[in-house]
């Protein structure tokens, strides 16, 4: 029974830990699926963690505060499209700067608004999203085994951006494959020229793919400073969105693969705050180090030809010209 | 009388000082096909992106049915009627035949019902027109044949009763050549109006009722079909009389210079692209290598002039450089094959013949930069300015710039520049891929005069073309290559373009041809159904 609860305790931090991951992943999907590539998916998260901890502690509303996040998100997901869409810019480059500037900017804000060496002060409960206890979870804990204490501590109690994380999969999976939208958002990263002369605007398709983008790296960011934690510290995605870039390739790209993954590296990390001082028999201390790091080794190795090619769109980080 | 189907009224375009369309008059009556030649850059293809909404025209009319519209973007051309088939698809590959043909045509937001409406009628097109094909295959995985059948079918749904192709036939075996002109036969018969762009005069002959031809930006004449002959349009396209034929003696093959005996290679993915080449190249002759793209032909010659290393087999060399045998694993490199006296002219001109951004003199002596004649151990630029002004003069390379840049000399003009680079040396062996690709017609003369001069003055010449006819006017033996075995070999004197056709998509070991493999094995099953009904 001690071993179970471990074992469910440390899936639910899993879910948890992977909820950003997976808000992030989704982004990068629409994104990247467009054949736009998203490498600042990291600093749209932190500004976006950043407005979120300001908005919420100004009007102690959280909601207020995720919807804060979600227009700075937005607003930097239009700069990298009017970067990469409009004036053919490297998309590479303009994600970089993208993650540069929130990165400068959180700090140098935060220091000037609270003189708090760039954290933002700490919420309280009603500032925060709190976690929510599903129906009937106390008692199916108490009285049934094993599924009763999984529904307790696995699925019940947990905010309501983890519930929102796991809908967003589904939606996303809808609009890829059972939406006109997905079905135009697909080709464009395939063969704009196609989508192009079939009389829909490649531009439009790309801005809209951001803007989603934008919209759900807020929810991201919202979740680490508002929801997981209650302030904003500097860096403190702490290359989350880069994790989450990894997750896209993984599961290539297909929110089905990309949530798998998102789990995955969720679990990692819950585990690297577990093993902390843990003493394995035979081996020791295992450095914390190697949890972080493990994500990028597994995507790598497997990559390289365990699960076969990822093959990722293939105008991503092509701007379009028309032919000719 | 009827209102001409297209009707264009002095359409000009510019780019920057360069006059891509200049007072363009052009009308095309419906139900007819229409065909549009001139040399590249003739401004065809500008005119064509122009009707169909790619470009705007700078000014002039466009009149489509009689009724004056300005085309401002694709979809506008769609809905007035216009349909085209690009040179180059416009498919997307990983989704299937029915997700390509209804893209940007779904009319309502799901896709489940979308899809089952494209469905029903797609396949009322398809029967329509015979143009079969299964709507759930992936088209990446179909033949280039069936993609373009895809690329029409797209028009089609679209409502287009006009119908602009491209250069439809570059990327086809003369089967699916012919398969599609009786397509187009039927589209015709059904009141589709057809614009046909192409150089190939041959087709124009074939198929059109009507021919314009553009020069230089501009029309210069139009003819009725009957009332031309390729002779006439050649002249018209390119200004000057044009020998359509090459002229040749017959050959008179020497010693061997190059046996290549049980050639195999198998690439990283485990592909077999060479499976048992084998033949023997004699000095003086013109050995042409046959085939669709993607066959073996550019592996071929990528192994021969050492940028590949084959994983099986043996080549042996009798050149003025001594007798070689080249085996696996102790593959010479590119260098080394020069050195052997073997010059090659590379299929793609940009991919491997020249550096753009290069100047003409440095693209000049690119593989030969180590040669003592253009200084050692620093080059010495007066030199090679000197032997670039010399490839130039012998090779009417125009400008004659040496350092003007590689990538602003026409197409024509940067081939004539790696031609004199590899023939000039006056190699014994010369591997020579796709000689005339993007090259107008009179620098084609031009080309094919040099090659069989080369091969007069003693040079073994391998010559890889997709183009039936170079292979068939300039070759003195024909090998045929399909899915990188040799299926065939003939006498190029003693053979035609059907019988090369049948080579080119039958297997080595004597199977059916390949056509009959994809996509198109609904077709008997269908038939049994009518013979029930």
């Amino acid at each position: 029974m001690d071993m179970l609860d471990h074992i469910f305790s440390l899936l639910g931090a899993s879910i948890r830990m992977a909820t950003p991951l997976i808000f992030a992943a989704m982004a990068g999907i629409y994104s990247e699926r467009s054949g736009v590539v998203d490498i600042g998916l990291e600093g749209k998260m932190l500004f976006g963690a950043f407005a979120a901890a300001v908005a919420s502690f100004e009007t102690g509303n959280p909601f207020l505060g995720l919807l804060a996040g979600i227009v700075i998100c937005v607003l930097l997901s239009l700069m990298h499209g009017y970067a990469s869409v409009k004036i053919r810019g490297d998309q590479v480059i303009s994600g970089l700067a993208v993650n540069f500037l929130a990165s400068g900017l959180t700090v140098t804000l935060g220091h000037a608004w609270y003189g708090q060496g760039g954290l933002t002060p700490a919420l309280t409960n009603s500032q925060r999203f709190t976690g929510i206890t599903l129906p009937g979870a106390e008692w199916l804990g108490a009285h049934v085994p094993v599924i009763g204490p999984f529904y307790e501590q696995v699925i019940s109690g947990h905010n309501l951006l983890v519930y929102a994380a796991f809908a967003v999969v589904a939606l996303t999976y809808r609009a890829l494959f059972s939406t006109r939208f997905g079905l135009h958002l697909r080709a464009t990263g395939e063969e704009p020229n196609a989508v192009d002369s079939a009389g829909i605007s490649v531009a439009w398709v790309r801005y809209r793919a951001v803007l989603i983008a934008g919209v759900l790296c807020g929810f991201a960011g919202a979740y680490l400073s508002i929801a997981q934690n209650a302030a904003f510290q500097r860096e403190m995605t702490s290359g989350r969105g880069y994790i989450a870039l990894a997750a896209v390739i993984f599961g290539k790209w297909h929110p089905k693969g990309a949530l798998g993954a998102c789990l995955l590296f969720g679990f990692l990390q819950a585990m690297e705050t577990r093993m902390q001082n843990v003493q394995i028999p035979m081996i020791g201390e295992l450095p914390s180090q190697l949890f972080s790091a493990i994500p990028y080794i597994i995507t790598v190795v497997l990559l390289a030809g365990f699960i076969g090619k990822a093959v990722a769109p293939k105008a991503i980080g092509v701007p379009y010209v028309k032919e000719r | 009388m009827t209102a001409p189907a297209i009707e264009l009224k002095t359409i000009n375009k510019r780019f920057g000082p360069v006059w891509a369309n200049r007072d363009i008059n052009l009308r095309v009556m419906p139900g007819t096909v229409h065909g549009i030649v001139g040399e590249n850059g003739a401004g065809k293809s500008t005119l064509m992106s122009i009707l169909y909404g790619f470009y705007i025209a700078d000014d002039g009319q466009t009149l489509v049915n009689g009724q004056e519209l300005t085309i401002q973007n694709s979809q506008q051309a769609i809905t007035a009627g216009i349909g085209m088939v690009h040179q180059h698809f416009m498919l997307v590959e990983p989704f299937t035949v029915l997700e390509n043909v209804m893209l940007g045509m779904e009319g309502q937001g799901l896709l489940s019902r979308a899809r089952g409406k494209a469905r029903k009628a797609l396949n009322d097109i398809a029967s329509r027109y015979g143009l079969n094909i299964d709507p759930d295959a992936i088209v990446g995985d179909l033949p280039v044949g069936l993609q373009q059948r895809v690329e029409i079918l797209k028009a089609l749904y679209r409502g287009a009763k006009i119908l602009i192709l491209d250069e439809p036939t570059s990327v086809l075996t003369p089967q699916e050549a012919g398969q599609l002109f009786e397509i187009l036969e039927s589209l015709r018969s059904q009141g589709v109006t057809i614009l046909l762009i192409t150089h190939k005069l041959r087709e124009i002959m074939a198929i059109t009722n009507h021919v314009s031809v553009m020069r230089a930006g501009q029309m210069v004449a139009h003819r009725d079909t009957v009332k031309t002959n390729p002779e006439e349009l050649a002249e018209l396209m390119v200004g000057r009389k044009v020998l359509l034929t090459v002229d040749k003696e017959p050959a008179r093959p020497g010693e061997n210079r190059m046996t290549v005996d049980k050639i195999g290679y198998v690439d990283s993915r485990g592909v077999k692209c060479l499976k048992d080449i084998s033949f023997s190249l004699r000095a003086g002759e013109i050995l042409g290598v046959a085939g669709v793209t993607g066959n073996g032909q550019t592996e071929l010659m990528k192994v021969l002039s050492g940028a590949l290393s084959p994983t099986s087999g043996s080549v042996k060399l009798e050149t003025r450089s001594g007798v070689q045998v080249l085996k696996v694993g102790e593959w010479p490199d590119a260098g080394q094959m020069r050195d052997y006296s073997i010059g090659h002219v590379p299929e793609d001109r940009l991919q491997q013949g020249v550096v753009k951004s290069f100047d003409a003199s440095e693209n000049a002596i690119l593989g030969y930069h180590n040669k003592p004649e253009y200084g050692q151990p620093l080059l010495n630029p007066e030199k090679v300015v000197k032997a670039t002004r010399e490839m130039m003069d012998a090779y009417d390379v125009r400008p004659q710039l040496p350092s003007m840049k590689t990538a602003n000399f026409s197409g024509g003009n940067q081939q004539k520049l790696v031609l004199a680079r590899e023939m000039m040396k006056e190699p014994d062996i010369l591997l020579i891929g796709q000689p005339t690709r993007g090259v107008d017609i009179g620098a084609i003369e031009f080309i094919h005069r040099n090659m069989i001069e080369a091969r007069d003055k003693g040079a073994a010449v391998l010559l890889v073309s997709v183009e039936l006819d170079e292979i068939l006017s300039l070759s003195d033996r024909i090998i045929v290559m399909n899915d990188g075995a040799i299926t065939g070999e003939v006498v190029a004197s003693e053979t035609n373009e059907t019988e090369l056709g049948v080579l080119m998509t039958s297997s080595a070991d004597g199977d059916e041809p390949k056509l009959q493999k994809h996509g198109l094995q609904k077709e008997p099953e269908k038939e049994k159904e009518e013979v029930v009904v």
